[in-house]
């Protein structure tokens, strides 16, 4: 069987359908049979990468590939890159402005999420081309 | 717990989702930041929240939390009580405020996250 590949466009300007890539994701994983498990992991670790997409980045393009054993999500955004990779795992530490913090985001755990809901998470930025993220779910 | 028995509690007007009233809920989450619920939230819980946009939603569909409850008589748009119906998610707005509509819920047996 051939993998199942999906390509979103994320719109940079719009926070209110922010997400919304990830949910059409969930939706299709649940309907292919993955385990919640599974499907717990892929949906969060990805929402939070769209939602940097949106708050960081002015959006991207973000590319599905499923397959029977893994479920790898790749984001690729337009925005400023990212400084210092190992300052942005810690918990806490986030550059969000306040109006992103009112929106409920850029407490600073959008990386450590994605980590901890992944089997492997690679990222390669370059400061002023963009931020490519890379997230991959295992099935047990 | 039940659902109707955290509307009679809360004094809750149900905003969307009345016909789920007899599920079951056995933790619940008090929280203003999405990013926290998003890292801490373990088991499908009630979330209580004073934040008002679609992302309150949305995350609440990621974490797989079937109600969203906001506090302090804050009413959400239509755009977002649609956006929870058409994902099944049930919402509902109490007049108290977070610290005591959380009281209230894990004084009536309802436990944490």
């Amino acid at each position: 069987m051939d993998n199942l590949k999906l390509h979103y466009d994320v719109n940079g300007d719009d926070f209110s359908v922010a997400g919304e890539n990830s949910s059409k994701v969930k939706k299709m994983l649940k309907q292919l049979g993955f385990s919640p498990d599974v499907i717990r992991c892929v949906a969060i670790a990805m929402y939070e990468a769209e939602i940097n997409m949106v708050i960081h980045a002015n959006g991207g393009f973000i590319d599905v590939d499923i397959s029977p054993e893994r479920v790898k999500v790749e984001l690729q955004d337009k925005g400023p890159g990212i400084p210092d990779i190992e300052k942005a795992m810690q918990e806490g530490y986030s550059t969000a402005s306040n109006r992103v913090r009112e929106l409920g985001f850029g407490a600073g755990m959008g990386l450590p999420n994605m980590k901890k809901y992944t089997d492997e998470l690679n990222i390669s930025t370059e400061i002023g081309k963009g931020t490519l993220v890379e997230l991959i779910v295992n099935v047990k | 717990m039940k659902l109707s028995d955290v509307r009679e509690i809360l004094s809750a007007e149900v905003l969307t989702g009345e016909e789920l009233l007899d599920k079951e809920v056995h933790s619940a989450c008090g929280c203003d930041l999405m990013s926290d619920v998003l890292a801490f939230v373990k088991d499908r819980a009630l979330l209580l929240t004073g934040l008002m946009n679609p992302q309150v939603i949305r995350t609440a569909e990621m974490m797989d939390i079937e109600t969203v409850i906001f506090v302090r008589g804050k009413k959400p748009d239509e755009a977002i009580i649609g956006m929870a119906k058409m994902k099944d998610i049930i919402v509902m707005t109490t007049d108290y405020p977070l610290y005591i509509a959380a009281g209230m819920l894990y004084k009536a047996g309802l436990g944490n996250v």
